[in-house]
């Protein structure tokens, strides 16, 4: 051990053979490392984080899509819903105009029936009144003529007289009916 | 480690029998061959620097000769281990720009941290990091590209000239030498030098509690002692498994922020 000790050499004075030795060592380490291995797990790592970004993105286009249809379907439905009040309130109109037009009809037929009736009436009225008045002078210019005895043969005459009493009549009639009635009853005596 | 083994096959040197203590020193670094090839004879540290390129290729070529998308165990592993040494060595010296030498430092960083294991690993039992060729080659390596680096970024002239700060030109001869020995001398040599200084004495350390406690123990009260020290091998162990690792980063990040000098104007 002393001998071993008297012929140990300076730590720090490096042996040529452990220097070429530790050069090769490293330098097989470091060229496998660096020209094979390293660049393979750099490239999939690279990858991996471009896989993940990837579907980060993926996920957030989905999203925005989804969104994007929600969007549309809500201004659908918007849409839907002005296009039903619109279409209610058109046919809330459109009943209207027909009731309000139907009902103009209506009276306006109304109308023209009551017309139509009362144009009827005042013609049977004249009729009714222009038969009474032939048949009231033949009655009573045959009464007057049993009662007086005197032959009212001559028509023309007779038609004169009972024009100017119906005339008479009709004045009196006019205003005051029921005198008129009286004095015709008296005349006519 | 073979001054205690060589005593424990020749039957034992203990406390008390008569023979003083075998204290492990120089002689326990400068190992006699295993066997010789050619007439070269190679030594124990040789062929555990061997079997370190090996196991490191080993590693990664099991992690990364096929990489997958979807990691298994051992790619999880490796990737871990490249990722640990771009974010805790690379990114904080160099940053993004340094992500070239990534190779380089991880090569390094797991090259010394199995060479300085390999002392806590029984039968290899030797740092070979404690023998000071093997770190020489690895200082060399990173000397040639800080200077390399540091004349292709700045040119030629623009290199030298960036090493001398703004500073009075009375003080500049001092600064300037200073500044010369640093880049020249001072940085290389000390990372040399730590490196060794560290795994030399660690194993220096570790071979003297282990073989104290061969010695002391016997029926004598010395076995107290031997309890005592052997509670210190286990210590040590942990001490040296840190210090393994811890050199393997101090070394890689110094040279990382040598580079980030060469790289950067600024100093």
């Amino acid at each position: 051990m002393t001998l071993a000790d008297a012929a140990a050499p300076n730590p720090l004075v490096p042996s040529g053979a452990e220097m070429i030795i530790g050069l090769i060592c490293f330098a097989v380490v470091f060229g496998i490392l660096g020209k094979m291995l390293m660049p393979r797990i750099t490239k999939t790592l690279a990858e991996r984080e471009d896989a993940i970004e990837g579907g980060l993105n993926r996920a957030d286009e989905a999203q925005a899509e989804a969104q994007r249809v929600l969007e549309q379907y809500r201004a659908q439905l918007e849409d839907a819903r002005h296009e039903a009040a619109r279409l209610r309130t058109e046919a809330q109109e459109q009943g209207a105009q027909i009731v309000a037009e139907m009902r103009e009809r209506a009276q306006a037929e109304a109308r023209r029936i009551t017309e139509s009736a009362q144009a009827q009436i005042e013609a049977e009225r004249q009729a009714a009144l222009q038969s009474l008045r032939s048949e009231v002078g033949t009655l009573s210019v045959e009464l007057a003529s049993r009662i007086v005895g005197e032959s009212l043969t001559d028509t023309a005459r007779q038609g004169r007289m009972v024009d100017r009493f119906l005339e008479e009549l009709e004045s009196r009639n006019g205003t005051a009916p029921s005198a008129a009635a009286g004095t015709g009853a008296g005349a006519g005596q | 480690m073979t001054g205690e083994v060589a005593a424990a096959a020749s039957g034992g040197c203990h406390l008390f029998s008569g023979c003083g203590f075998p204290a492990p020193g120089l002689q326990d670094f400068n190992l006699p061959p295993i066997f010789s090839i050619g007439g070269w004879g190679v030594t124990k540290p040789q062929v555990l620097a061997v079997l370190v390129a090996i196991a490191v290729i080993g590693f990664f070529w099991a992690a990364f000769r096929k990489p997958k998308m979807i990691p298994g165990k051992t790619q999880s592993l490796g990737e871990m281990a490249i990722l640990a040494v771009r974010d805790q060595v690379i990114r904080p010296q160099l940053g993004k720009k340094g992500d070239k030498f990534w190779a380089y430092m991880v090569a390094l960083f797991f090259f010394i941290l199995l060479c300085n294991w390999m002392e806590l690993i029984p039968v290899l039992q030797f740092p070979v990091m404690s023998r000071f060729g093997f770190v020489v080659p690895l200082v060399a390596i990173m000397y040639i590209t800080y200077w390399y680096h540091g004349f292709k970024t700045k040119g030629f002239f623009g290199y030298f000239k960036s090493w001398f700060p703004d500073a009075p030109l009375f003080i500049m001869p001092l600064l300037g030498l200073i500044e010369i020995l640093k880049y020249v001398i001072i940085q290389p040599a000390t990372l040399a030098i730590r490196l060794f200084a560290n795994m030399f004495a660690g194993h220096l350390l570790l071979s003297i509690f282990m073989v104290a406690t061969w010695y002391l123990m016997g029926m004598s009260i010395g076995l107290v002692y031997a309890v005592g020290s052997l509670a210190m091998v286990f210590f040590v162990f942990l001490l040296e498994l840190l210090v393994g690792l811890l050199q393997a980063f101090i070394f890689t990040t110094l040279i990382s922020s040598y580079l980030a000098d060469s790289l950067e104007y600024q100093h």
